[in-house]
């Protein structure tokens, strides 16, 4: 299809139509609210009128004489029999009202002093915008009103007040549209500047509305039902409405109709036009439909959620997409992303017919869109499509040749981008290998889920497939999951091994003595195939069988999580656990550091292989937990009873000085808040110390290994279980609300003791009394009030801080500036150093220094 | 009983940059006045000391945790 340029946009100007440009602009008069004649044919002079352009296929327009879709619709008119206020604009005619005489209409600033205050307001207008300037205005008109007199003509001004939504009283005396007019048309152009109205083309009068321009009938097709009936737009029912007003109150006044009924037809236009602008207007009711339901009028349509510019121009949809929940799968590479068979026979990867791979992208067409892998679409040279169905099938194989594109079906190792709202940092949407299972669910490697913040209680994740090769390339350079492993917000690891990966290496290499044969089939599951650095012996160490993943050259001085050092010399772990110190995410130092050495693919790679080693090495060994890895010693019991009924006797005594008088306050405190500060001190420490001993304990559980290796897990839910749940808090303070003087009435009132007052002295094993399950669900309650009441809090003020900073960037020269070059800090972060290149924001200088002079 | 601001350990050192030190500032920037950070002529770590007048370059030196004493400059404006 050919078109004829004739008319190039060069620019654009917002501004306020006048009565002549509308009636110039328009291409028909509309003078009757009647739609439709006898037989069905739009009536001339009518809403529909054939001149305002085409909604109906097959008919022309009568003003450019286009067809359907060509013709973009006609603008028309009507003449007001008298001047309605528009709506949109109330606030800047009160403003010039009130800032202009009432009989010269000279700006309300003296001669010689307007200039000035022009610059000025000018400057401010620049450098704050609009609004700032308006409040200036109004400043300026109040200091210099000297006496309530206009410094032009000494007129004495009344005070005028705006009766919202559209009426203007001076004195209490209305004004009607016509005397605002009036006013408006007296100011003199040159003061309009004052208001900002800098516009060479502009009348302060076309505010208010002496011509009605009509929007052209393709913004407001009426669509015919079912049973042939036609349905008008709400904007065509407005305008029939507008239009029937405005012929009665031409007839009234024809007919010299006393004043009462000529005003309250007046009003009527004037409410009708109002509602055609904005149907919400706080102080009129909005105008509805016979139903009942409310008319969707201009400014519905551009506003809000479901608006023209959230909806349509800034909610993006896009093909070739596609959304599901997620699914863990440890065993996929960390970088893979499991598609569903049936996603990858919709998304399609359009591939270039040449003469070296035609055969291969033949047999996509010849296998056809309904099996896989095949192909639904080829297109041919001059860009049309065609769908590949059993009876094109044999056309398309004949023809495909060269130059054609086919759009194949989704394979393995195609470039797929992948997130999870909400998208607050750069590692929510990265790019994945593809790779094609079965199933209905995305797979994804659960080391990937902290970047993603994901789980897999239901949440759903979207993957779309980039369809050029710039984009390919692009996401695969830069978003690639292995690009991302260090983050920018602290220099580490983002992902890392979790759960069985470290429990499984913890205990591989603190305790394990495996065979050769169950070393070699270990390793060989987690993909080594290499095994000539396994000792060549009978019973190999554990720490042996790991030391078989990690590069020959690599060497490594840490420290473990209970802080005993991890070294590694020449790829052989000598001492040491690896724990999550070093493995986990969010820390995983001796990832970081293989990462620095041997580049990002190697330490992706590695870090899956240790991940399937520490579940193999679970596997075979065995790993479970029941009530028996809660039980204690008879030792460890008798120590935290003791404990405790020292912290209690202790808690006594605090109360017994309380009500003698003896309690010292603390600096600050009443002796009440001082008595539960140190009860609840003395009670948390308590706590403490039997969460210390059980993690102490000899006796060996698969809870306490899950908590000191740092799988899941801590002291404090080990002690939890095992001795003490601990005292209860509602915000920060021990329990002490529920009944009159008393938490329950279980106790005696005014019963300030531990047990009365929230501490839970038995453990999750031995079972709650029911007071003490009570408020343990008195503080359960809180929390999930507290977690579902921050999160949209919070998620608010992140998201308002990063559109602040959205375009702020660091430049060359290290400073920081945001868009206009401004700048915000001198030095990024006052250091200039680039976190992501740090470990935890430090720079070991020392070391570096040292493998410099090493090589 | 008054506080000085200005002593407060937590209040950075204020001083003017000189003119000569102004001009190597923006050269070594390669900005105008306008693209600096401002505070205003009334700030209370500026107010009470008279030497400042708008236009001047305020120099800040600033102890940081990670780079020791890092300097930060901004321009005088009115309130």
């Amino acid at each position: 299809m050919e078109f004829q340029v004739y008319k190039k946009i060069k620019n654009i100007t917002f501004g306020v139509f006048s009565p002549k440009e509308i009636s110039d602009a328009a291409a028909a008069k509309v003078v009757t609210p009647e739609l439709y004649d006898r037989e069905g044919y739009p009536v001339d002079g009518g809403l529909m009128d054939l001149r305002l352009g085409v909604i109906d296929p097959g008919l022309r327009c009568k003003t450019c004489g286009q067809k359907l879709k060509e013709c973009p619709g006609h603008f028309g008119y009507i003449e007001l029999a008298r001047p309605v206020i528009h709506i949109k604009f109330v606030r800047h005619i009160f403003d010039v009202l009130k800032s202009t005489c009432k009989s010269c209409g000279r700006v309300l600033i003296a001669e010689q002093n307007l200039k000035r205050h022009i610059s000025l307001l000018n400057q401010i207008g620049k450098e704050e915008g609009f609004e700032a300037r308006r409040r200036k205005v109004k400043e300026v008109i109040r200091k210099s009103k000297v006496k309530e007199k206009c410094p032009h003509c000494d007129t004495k001004q009344e005070k005028i007040k705006l009766e919202k939504p559209y009426n203007f009283y001076e004195e209490d005396v209305r004004l009607t549209p016509i005397e605002v007019r009036a006013r408006l048309e007296k100011i003199p152009s040159e003061d309009l500047e004052v208001f900002g109205f800098t516009l060479d083309h502009f009348r302060p009068e076309w505010l208010v509305l002496t011509i009605l321009q009509i929007p052209p009938v393709t913004m407001r097709p009426s669509i015919t039902l079912e049973s042939g009936e036609r349905s008008e737009d709400d904007l065509t029912h407005k305008l029939g409405d507008i239009v029937r007003i405005n012929q009665r109150l031409f007839e009234n006044i024809n007919a010299g109709a006393p004043e009462v009924i000529i005003e309250d037809l007046w009003d009527l236009l004037q409410y009708h036009i109002t509602t055609f602008f904005d149907n919400e207007v706080p102080q009129l009711p909005p105008a509805r439909h016979r139903g009942g339901q409310i008319l969707k009028t201009l400014t519905n349509r551009i506003s809000s959620k479901e608006g023209r510019i959230r909806h349509n121009l800034a909610g993006k949809r896009t093909d070739f997409s596609a959304r599901t929940v997620i699914s863990p799968d440890p065993l996929i590479q960390l970088n893979d992303v499991g598609v569903p068979f049936s996603m990858a026979m919709i998304l399609t990867v359009p591939e270039r017919v040449t003469e070296w791979n035609k055969e291969y992208l033949r047999k996509y067409v010849e296998t056809g869109s309904k099996k896989y892998p095949g192909a639904n679409y080829i297109i041919k040279p001059d860009g049309k499509r065609k769908t590949i169905t059993d009876e094109t099938k044999d056309e398309i194989l004949q023809e495909l040749d060269v130059g054609y594109i086919v759009e194949r079906h989704l394979i393995d190792g195609d470039t797929a981008l992948f997130n999870r709202q909400p998208s607050l940092h750069r590692m929510s949407m990265m790019c994945h290998k593809v790779k094609v299972l079965p199933g209905k669910t995305f797979r994804l490697n659960p080391a990937v889920c902290n970047p993603y913040n994901a789980d897999f209680d239901g949440d759903e994740m979207n993957l779309h497939i980039p369809q050029t090769e710039e984009a390919r390339a692009e996401a695969k350079i830069l978003m690639l999951v292995e690009t991302q492993l260090i983050s920018p917000r602290y220099g580490l690891s983002v992902v890392g091994c979790i759960h069985d990966g470290i429990t499984g290496n913890y205990l591989l290499t603190k305790e394990l003595v495996l065979t050769r044969e169950e070393a070699v089939d270990l390793l060989y599951t987690c993909g080594v195939d290499d095994l000539s650095h396994l000792p060549n012996k009978d019973k190999v160490d554990g720490k042996e069988v790991f030391s078989v993943l990690l590069p020959r050259d690599f060497s490594f001085t840490g420290k473990d999580k209970s802080g005993n050092e991890v070294r590694i010399v020449n790829g052989q772990l000598k001492s040491g656990l690896m724990d999550k110190a070093n493995l986990g995410q969010e820390s995983g130092l001796m990832l970081r550091n293989i990462y620095e050495k041997y580049g990002s693919a190697y330490a992706a790679e590695l870090l899956g292989k240790i991940s399937k080693l520490g579940i193999a090495v679970l596997s075979r060994r065995g790993f479970t937990m029941g009530i028996g890895d809660l039980d204690v010693g008879e030792e460890v019991t008798n120590h935290v009873h003791d404990l405790l009924q020292k912290a209690i006797e202790e808690t006594e005594k605090l109360i017994a000085d309380y009500y003698s008088g003896k309690l010292e306050p603390l600096p600050g405190r009443t002796i009440a808040e001082t008595l539960e500060l140190r009860i609840l001190e003395s009670l948390n420490r308590a706590r403490n110390k039997s969460g210390d001993m059980a993690m102490k304990q000899v006796q060996e559980s698969s809870a306490l290994t899950m908590a000191r290796s740092g799988a899941r897990g801590n002291a404090l839910q080990i002690a939890q279980m095992t001795a003490v749940v601990g005292q209860q808090a509602l915000r920060g303070r021990r329990i002490d609300v529920g009944y009159r003087k008393r938490t329950l009435s279980y106790f005696k009132e005014n019963d300030l003791s531990s047990p009365a007052r929230g501490f839970i002295r038995s453990s999750f094993r031995s079972g709650l009394k029911p007071n003490e399950y009570f408020f343990g669900a008195m503080t359960g309650r809180d929390a999930l009030m507290d977690t579902a009441l921050r999160t949209p809090k919070s998620g608010y003020l992140y998201r308002r801080l990063s559109n602040a900073m959205q375009d702020l960037k660091v430049n060359y020269d290290n400073t920081v500036r945001d868009a206009s070059g401004r700048i915000v800090q001198f030095l990024y972060g006052e250091d200039g150093l680039d976190v992501s290149k740090t470990k935890n924001g430090i720079i070991e200088v020392k070391k570096i220094i040292q493998e410099v002079l090493e090589q | 009983m008054a506080l000085d601001t200005i002593k407060h350990r937590l209040v950075p050192k204020h001083s003017k940059v000189s003119e000569a030190e102004k001009e190597k500032l923006f050269s070594n920037y390669n900005i105008t006045s306008r693209e600096l950070p401002k505070i205003f002529i009334n700030d209370p770590a500026i107010a009470k000391q008279s030497n400042f007048k708008i236009g001047d370059v305020i120099k800040i030196e600033r102890e940081s945790k990670t780079a020791g004493t890092t300097f930060y400059y901004r321009i005088v404006v009115g309130a």
